[in-house]
């Protein structure tokens, strides 16, 4: 009988055969974890133990709210930097890095047939580069400090196929939040997401990276793609670790198949504020926008930069919308920067930001007041998750955020 | 284990954001403060209101979101007896199991259960008994069932390191 990839890299993992349902123990290659790293450091020392198991597994990056907001967040790095010095781990990227999903890739930490966790909900996003990964609680990141190990359940596999050409300016985000729509919020709860289809080994490294960020809006545990070769070209310099692709066999058993087909796709979005509340960007049309939230490990590389500049070169955004604007990375601002995108940009009327997390939990940079509307290219619309439960924020691609941004309104750029 | 308590009954995909929002996750640490946000953003009178031994009930994908622990150690320190779902988000009944917190799946109850009714939880017999009936629930798989009866990951995991 054929395997899924996450069957084979869980039976690796564990030495024999392993069926979905089954629950095993497993020693991860990478552990990562953010800000919370101060959290987990101290329940680490709970468990009363001196030494992390294996600081070379650890990778550790400041992102959630950086610079410090106020002086509990200044007090959080502290204990981090302390920690990761006291303890030996080398992989710890400070404020001035980026955000930890995009740094894991850029940095090397995410090589194709991976097994990595991370304490953070978005980690399913490294399947876009052939790994499984997925997302696990603090408290665990401590135990796997303590002792190594983790348990989890081998899920069930779910078959995404995509087919056809994206119409002009459409883009993963638009098929992601279609995804979103069809399958719901729990559709894929538990399981672990095949992305595939020609549609798919032709994207983007940045575009592939959308559809498993967001694989856990519709509550996966991971999400894989077969590593193209753009994405092995992308790696190339980067991984330092020897790596075999794992791929699923040709007779694997899926539990569901979905397919798409982005020729007929529109531009989506996800309106408040749940991810799969979503229609097509026609239907909220004209819907005033008080800020734009241009950032987030979703939608904030260089190729979104392209889309958004190539929009906002030679305009001005509108006088009543703020729009803010984090680069994924200090890699992407610098090659932004270097372009000249970051000059239109600010010409534009944009607020430059710092790379990282920015608003996307609400901790600062940008938390909206009661009533507006904040238009977002990040991954989550939930009641206040920027900050304050009396303001509505929509989803939607990087090209419907600046086309909109240069009204004021909610845009179908088709028009 | 007995609880007995009260119900909170909402409704499907109550996310980690309505249960415990972002903007604390940094700065509000203390059990008794956490406990007073629990579900700020879901609904206010909870927090102000509830009662030991209560029971929060929801329907499908409880806890989706964020992987933030605090979600479900806020209620613990409210002192919600337990949570009754249709299904959980897969983090937050990891979260849940390593806090001790007992994550029930049972729709039928969910279905039959009324907000502000007194229930009473059986967790060793797996039984919830209500106005409507008695309801079962399947019990955690036999690998991490030690975990929880441990009181949670990291008494777990001190036992498993011999440092207890």
């Amino acid at each position: 009988m054929g395997r899924t990839f996450t069957e084979k890299i869980l039976g690796r993992k564990t030495g024999k055969d392993v069926v979905p349902g089954e629950i095993i123990e497993v020693e991860p290659d990478i552990a990562m974890s953010h800000d919370n790293t101060a959290a987990i450091s101290k329940t680490f020392y709970k468990i009363g133990v001196d030494k992390v198991y294996d600081p070379k597994k650890h990778v550790i990056i400041l992102d959630h709210c950086t610079p410090a907001a106020n002086e509990k967040f200044a007090q959080n790095h502290k204990d981090i930097r302390e920690f990761v010095k006291k303890q030996g781990i080398e992989n710890f990227y400070d404020i001035n890095v980026g955000i930890c999903h995009q740094v894991m890739h850029e940095k090397g930490h995410v090589w194709p047939g991976a097994l990595i966790v991370g304490s953070d909900s978005h980690t399913t996003s490294y399947g876009a580069f052939g790994a499984f990964s997925a997302g696990i609680g603090r408290s665990e990141m401590a135990a796997i400090m303590a002792r190594g190990k983790i348990w989890l359940r081998v899920p069930e596999t779910i078959k995404v196929v995509v087919e056809g050409e994206f119409p002009p300016g459409v883009s993963a985000k638009d098929l992601m939040l279609k995804i979103a729509g069809e399958i719901g919020a729990d559709g894929a709860l538990y399981k672990a997401i095949e992305f595939c289809g020609p549609t798919i080994d032709a994207m983007s490294v940045a575009s592939r990276f959308v559809l498993t960020n967001m694989a856990v809006e519709i509550g996966a545990k991971a999400g894989y793609m077969i590593p193209n070769a753009e994405t092995l070209e992308y790696l190339r310099g980067r991984v330092k670790t020897p790596f075999e692709i794992v791929e699923s066999d040709r007779d694997a058993i899926y539990e569901a198949e979905y397919k798409f087909d982005v020729s007929v796709l529109e531009p989506m979005i996800a309106k408040p504020h749940t991810v799969d509340n979503v229609v097509p960007v026609a239907e909220v049309k004209g819907t005033k926008i008080d800020q734009v939230f241009f950032g987030s490990c979703t939608n904030a590389r260089v190729e979104d930069f392209e889309v958004v500049t190539n929009v906002l070169r030679g305009k001005r955004v509108h006088p009543d919308v703020r729009m803010l604007v984090f680069p994924a990375s200090a890699e992407v601002y610098i090659e932004v920067l270097k372009k000249g995108w970051i000059t239109d940009l600010a010409e534009a009327g944009c607020v430059i930001m710092n790379p990282g997390c920015g608003p996307c939990m609400g901790n600062h940079e940008g938390v909206p007041a009661d009533g507006e509307v904040t238009l977002a290219t990040s991954n989550r619309n939930f009641k206040g998750r920027l900050g304050n439960k009396e303001s509505f924020v929509y989803l939607v691609s990087p090209m419907t955020a600046a086309v909109s941004a240069l009204t004021g309104k909610i845009e179908d750029f088709r028009e | 284990m007995i609880i007995k308590g009260k119900v909170w009954k909402y409704g499907n995909d109550i996310n980690t954001d309505v249960i415990f929002p972002g903007k604390y996750t940094y700065t509000v640490t203390d059990p008794k403060e956490m406990a007073k946000i629990a579900l700020e953003d879901l609904d206010p009178e909870f927090a102000k209101n509830v009662q030991k031994g209560d029971v929060i009930v929801g329907g499908t994908n409880f806890g989706c979101g964020s992987s933030r622990e605090q979600a479900a150690s806020c209620l613990l320190y409210a002192g919600v007896g337990a949570v009754i779902a249709k299904t959980f988000a897969r983090i937050y009944f990891r979260n849940c199991i390593n806090f001790g917190l007992p994550a029930l799946t049972s729709a039928e109850a969910v279905d039959a259960l009324e907000h502000g009714e007194s229930i009473e939880i059986d967790t060793e017999k797996g039984e919830i008994c209500c106005k409507a009936g008695v309801f079962s629930f399947p019990p955690l798989p036999k690998e991490i069932v030690g975990i929880f009866d441990a009181g949670g990951l990291i008494p777990y995991t001190k036992k498993q390191l011999g440092l207890e």
